[in-house]
């Protein structure tokens, strides 16, 4: 049943991406920023734990995980660590994606040739 | 050339997308990849023995790696061409983002092509997600000592 929500959750996100792309003429660096900006904001009051709860990997592989998982660091970290612990826990969380990001980019880039 | 005629030739050859065609395609694409991921984290946490909320961890590093993979060999631009917000909006876009910077300015060299310029599109999302978590939190942390 996970499947079946994972597969709405994320089609229906994807979906309105694509719709704001096309109705405002924006580029995609546009709309992944605003889907960052949405799910840190679902995060506030913890919205986005229970879209995470009823769709599972449906909810974390959008970009506005991404947003979800900085917030929920940064009040993580709040928790431990007092005001300073906005900024320690703000990456605690995502920094795996963005560290696969680099170095896996940095790697293949030696590798690789660009192609157009 | 004038500035209206210009226009009308632009708007003639403009190629009328069709929003609702669209919009189904990043429904189905992007709908697949959350069956991907929550497929990927069922099979790491039974098969790895990994604990759920690691899983979820090396099933994002998993999509980046693919679609790293997949832009350095030069077929991800043909498939989001195709699919469009379907493959953007998930991980894999901000993965694809900081790969083809990457593989464009390797040339230029590696401290300021490389390194100077592989944030340049991914960068935006980094930023604009650190800023906008920092000032949320803030807000929630001063809503919870009133």
């Amino acid at each position: 049943m996970i499947y079946l929500h994972a597969f709405i959750f994320a089609g229906i996100i994807c979906a309105l991406g694509q719709i704001i792309l096309d109705k405002f003429k924006l580029t995609p660096g546009h709309i992944t920023v605003l889907f960052v900006i949405i799910g840190a904001f679902l995060d506030v009051f913890s919205i986005y734990d229970k879209f995470v709860a009823w769709a599972g990997g449906g909810a974390l592989v959008p970009i506005t995980s991404f947003g979800h998982m900085l917030t929920h660091g940064a009040i993580a970290g709040y928790e431990d660590n007092g005001f300073m612990g906005l900024l320690i826990g703000t990456f605690d969380l995502t920094s795996a994606g963005i560290c696969a990001a680099i170095i896996f980019s940095f790697y293949l880039s030696l590798i690789f040739k660009p192609r157009d | 050339m004038e500035k209206k005629k210009y226009k009308e030739i632009v708007d003639k050859h403009t190629p009328k997308e069709n929003i609702l065609v669209n919009a189904l395609t990043a429904f189905t694409i992007g709908g697949i990849m959350g069956i991907i991921g929550q497929g990927l984290i069922e099979f790491y946490s039974y098969f790895l023995t990994i604990p759920e909320k690691e899983a979820s961890v090396c099933m994002i590093v998993t999509l980046i790696f693919i679609s790293c993979l997949l832009t350095s060999l030069g077929f991800f631009d043909k498939i989001v061409n195709f699919c469009k917000c379907g493959l953007i909006i998930p991980i894999t876009g901000f993965a694809h983002a900081t790969m083809s910077a990457a593989l464009e300015y390797r040339k230029e060299g590696f401290v300021t092509g490389l390194g100077a310029n592989m944030l340049k599109l991914s960068g935006a999302v980094i930023i604009f997600g650190v800023v906008s978590a920092w000032t949320f939190s803030l807000i929630r942390m001063l809503l919870g000592v009133i």
